[in-house]
Order: C-alpha cells, then structure tokens, then sequence
C-alpha cells in the first residue's frame, strides 16, 4: 500500500482530478475572483458563436493536412530506406534525429531568422541563388501557415523515422526469403511484405500525428502569435487566449472539451473505418 | 535488421543494377540529411561567433567580414544569464526525473510483483488517461497548481508545479510494469524465503536488475521537460526560477541578433551532446515508445 501512495497522489491530484475538473467547469463561470456560477452549457453557446473559433478550427484543419501532406509521406520512405543500409544507419539516423533534440523554441527562434523576408534572409537568399523569390514567409496571411509547418515538420520527422525503423526490425527474413524464392524481385518484396508490415504503425502514426497537429501551440504563438489577420490563429492558442489572456477559465475549458470530443470522434471513427486493414 | 537480411538479399547486393543505384540513394539521402539535420546547427554555430551584420547581409557567406567574435559566447552567457537559466533548467529536469522515477517504479512494483487485488482497477485507470488529450486538463491543471486540493498550497513560482504534473504519465507506468513483469518471479520468491521484506525486494532485487529501462525513463523525461515551453511559462511567472526555453524568447526581444543566436547556441549544445553521449539508449526509448502505443 506504501508503495502505491506516490502513483495514486500524482495521479488523483494531477491527472484525474484535472480531467474531471476541466469537465465540471466547462459548464461553471469562474474568473478567480467572482464566486463560482453554474451557467449551464452558456460557455459552450458562447464559445460555438464566436467566430474566432470557426477561424481557428479551420486553422488548425489546413495545418494539420498541410503537416500530413508534408510530413507523413518522408519519414516512412526514409527508414524503409535506413532499414536496408548495414552498419553505417546509426549515422543517418543521428543526423535525422537531430532536429527532434532540438528545443522547439531554439528551432522556432532560428528559423523565424532563416524565414527573414527581405531578399539577404536565409532561405530568400538559398533560393535566389536558383532564381526564386523572394518569398514574404511569415509576413503574408497565405505562406504564414505552410511555413510553420515547413518547421514543425523539419522538428518532427526524425521521431517518426526511429519508430518506423523500430517496426522494420520486426519483419521476419524468413518472409523476404520465402518472396525470393517465389521469384518476387526487390519493389515487390517491399510492397509485398515491407509495407504490409508496417500496415498497423502506419495507421497508428496517422492517428497520432493528427491529434498532434489538432494540439499546435508553441510555433504558432512564438512565430507569428496568430497572425497575419489570424491566419495562423489555431485551437489552442485560441483556449490560452481565452484562459491566460481573458481570465475567462469556463470558455477556455468548454473550447478544450469540444477540441478534446473532436478528437474523440475522430478516432473513433478512425479506427472503425480502418478495423479491416489495421490486422498484421 | 536484427542482424539478419532486409528485403534486399546478399545475391542483390552484388547486382549492379539494384547496387548501384543503392549506392547513388544512400549518398543522396546523407547529403539530404547532412544538410537538413546538420546543416541549421552548423549554421547556428558559426552565426553565433559572427558580427551581427554578417549574419543579416550575407546569411550564407563564411566570415563575409573576416572578424570572428568569439566574445558573443561570453557575453551571451553573462549578460544574457543564459547560465543562470540554464542552471534552472537543469534543477527542473532532474526533479522531473527523479519525480517520475519514483511514481513509475513504485507503481511498477505495485502492479507487477506485489499485485494486490485492486491493481487491475489502479491499472485501467492509469490506462484510460492515455486515452484522454492533454489539452482538457491544461486549465484546470493551472488552476489546481494554483491551489492545490485539501491543503490548498499554492504551487505557482516553486519548481514543484513543473517537477509533480509530468511524474503523472501513464506511458511511463507502463513501460516499467511491463519491464518488471519480465523479471522471473523465483527471485522474488527466493528473496522472500530469504526473509526479505517488500521494501528490501524492490530496493536491492528489482531496481538493479531494471537499471537500463530506468535510464530510457530519465532520459526521455530529461530531454522532455527541456523541451518543454507552455507549461513553464504558466507556472514559473519569477524570472528568477525560469528555464532556458522561457527566457529565450525574452532574451531575443531586447537583445542584438549575434548576442541572441550565441545564446541559442548554448541552449542547444546541452541537449544535443546528452543525445550524442546517451544515443543508443535513447532511440531505443523513442523506438519502445512506439511499440508500446501499438
């Protein structure tokens, strides 16, 4: 009993207790200061009417297909690759691990440098080199978005390549084996038997990055703080807005519970619609 | 590859039509990832002893000016602090680990060896709160730091608020009671017989023998809270108790570019030689991480 005393006391005070709390008080109005009033599902109305959210949720949509267009398809194609490579991997796999062990707001502040816009910036001046731009990045309403995923896909990919790789080492040569003998040449093994096997993680992976993506915050509240004209404006910095810069902790709350419910019938769906496919 | 054969075979090793463009792929993809994964951090490093306007005018050019300012570092870390956050940075990861390392063994221990009857309850309820986004609870895990139930502490400007909330992970948990459960049970049965009490079983029989998944929870736990932004930035609203991470976008605002890129250097040099030192331990906590959530 000694021993569960400190997993119960984190868990009651810091994670159970919060998620039931962050229930409750979607439907109370609390400021710190007024006494605690039930309004019912008044937060919920508030919330649904403000048209900062529907631009925020759309916001937060387009990043995340962005990021999936973006960010699902490399890391798989990379360790399929490193998965082939003997002895030297670990060399490629530290360097594309790199940028994950980057704190976020060390690559957020560099590459906020790297997406100066004027023609001497950093990414203006690689691409004038060949003839382009320069680009505005950060400072126009329609790039401002696809560059914050550019950077959060550049400080993400290397966690998804390690845990595809991890996937790979499971395959059984016997397999490989068996497809050679049947006279199966090298993109057919891959087809046959390496995406096959990556079938489930694959899936998993997509769930994953899509609640991920759903939760952005720090790029775009240190990029850009939501804007030009709000076009990076997403959920979550929308709920730290209404909490931390509002006061107001029932909004904030009942926009969290909506987001998180979201979420929920998003995997639901998901995995009811993938049940056929997902079985290794 | 476990050692053993991937879907290439030896026989098409020695091809040269699947070997040579196998050789031209794996040149292509290190220069890709030379230049992408390296590439910002060399660039980081030689900006961060460049002349503000080297930096600005000629992003690409190496030393356009001629002068190397080694001084940069120096005054970045003096007059930036950026030592003295670091410093805070290092007291809050290694009570987050320490915070987690307790709650993860002792309830490893509870729920794999010692199994009383509502472990399965305790079990599920750990489980069930990976299934819920952390963003429900961010309000209301501020507002219970900043009144802490029954003894109404608030925990607000002490490390506490950013050592306790991440202690409370059920990945953690999880990954030590599954390592625990592979521990044959005759030890636990032999130490008994050998009059070992509860306590002694965990502190000199499972705590050793469970020393490598152990490193994988602090180290994941180390690079995560250094990682970590919002939640530091809510609780720890005293400069004086702030990460490296809070402080840097300050730091950036009011001061000159070659000043704030030697500070990012030094912010960045900590976790990268951690990962360079501890490499192999930590991608096989990234890669367990994913096995676990499949």
């Amino acid at each position: 009993m000694l021993f569960a005393l400190p997993v119960l006391l984190v868990f009651v005070v810091f994670s159970w207790g919060p998620i039931v709390k962050g229930l409750v008080m979607s439907v109370q109005q609390t400021n710190l200061v007024d006494p605690v009033k039930w309004v019912g599902l008044e937060n919920f109305r508030y919330v649904l009417t403000d048209p900062g959210v529907g631009q925020a949720a759309l916001n937060t949509v387009w990043f995340t297909l962005l990021a999936l267009l973006f960010g699902f398809p490399v890391p798989v194609l990379l360790a399929m690759f490193l998965s082939e490579l003997r002895g030297k991997s670990w060399l490629y796999t530290t360097l594309a691990y790199l940028p994950v062990i980057t704190p976020p707001v060390v690559a957020i502040l560099l590459w906020r440098f790297f997406y100066d816009p004027s023609p001497s910036g950093m990414f203006n001046s690689i691409l004038g080199t060949v003839g382009l731009g320069p680009y505005p990045w950060l400072d126009s309403p329609s790039s401002a978005m696809p560059s914050i995923v550019l950077e959060a896909t550049w400080a993400g990919a290397g966690n998804a390549v390690i845990i595809y790789l991890a996937a790979l080492t499971s395959v059984r040569a016997d397999l490989y084996e068996a497809a050679e003998l049947d006279g199966a040449g090298v993109v057919r093994r891959v087809w046959h038997v390496m995406l096959p096997h990556l079938r489930g993680v694959l899936l998993l992976m997509l769930l994953l990055q899509v609640i991920g993506t759903m939760q952005l915050f720090t790029e775009p509240l240190l990029f850009t703080g939501g804007g030009p004209q709000g076009s990076t404006m997403t959920i979550l910095l929308l709920i730290y807005n209404y909490a931390f810069v509002n006061g107001d902790y029932g909004a904030a709350t009942a926009l969290s519970v909506l987001l998180a419910l979201a979420l929920a019938v998003l995997s639901a769906v998901f995995q009811f619609a993938t049940r056929g496919w997902s079985t290794e | 590859m476990s050692g053993e054969r991937g879907a290439l075979s030896d026989a098409d090793r020695h091809l040269s039509r699947v070997r040579v463009p196998f050789v031209i792929g794996q040149v292509a993809v290190l220069i890709g990832l030379v230049v992408a994964g390296l590439g910002p951090l060399l660039w980081l490093l030689k900006a961060a002893i460049s002349p503000t306007q080297d930096s600005i005018r000629s992003p690409l050019a190496w030393f356009p000016s001629g002068q190397v300012q080694w001084g940069n570092l120096s005054t970045a870390w003096q007059q930036g602090h950026i030592g003295f956050y670091l410093g805070n940075t290092a007291i809050i990861a290694a009570g987050t680990a320490l915070a987690s390392l307790i709650v993860c063994t002792t309830a490893g221990y509870v729920l794999s060896v010692l199994r009383p009857r509502w472990g399965a309850v305790l079990s599920a309820g750990i489980l069930a709160t990976l299934f819920v986004p952390h963003i429900v609870s961010l309000v209301p895990l501020y507002l219970t730091v900043l009144k802490v139930p029954v003894v109404h502490a608030n925990l607000t400007n002490t490390f506490w608020a950013v050592w306790l909330p991440p202690a409370a992970s059920a990945f953690n948990v999880l990954v030590v009671k599954r390592f625990f459960e592979g521990i044959p049970r005759e030890y636990f049965e032999a130490a008994r017989i050998d009059g070992a009490g509860s306590i002694r079983v965990f502190t000199s029989l499972v705590l050793p023998l469970s020393r490598p998944i152990l490193g994988v929870v602090v180290l994941l736990s180390i690079i995560s809270s250094w990682k970590d932004y919002l939640w530091p930035l809510l609780v720890l609203t005293n400069p004086d108790l702030q990460p490296v991470s809070v402080a840097l976008p300050k730091i950036a605002k009011v001061t000159e570019l070659n000043i704030q890129l030697a500070g990012l250097f030094l912010a960045l040099l900590i976790p990268v030689l951690l990962f360079l030192v501890f490499q192999r331990a930590f991608l096989r906590g990234v890669g367990l991480s994913g096995g676990i959530k499949a």
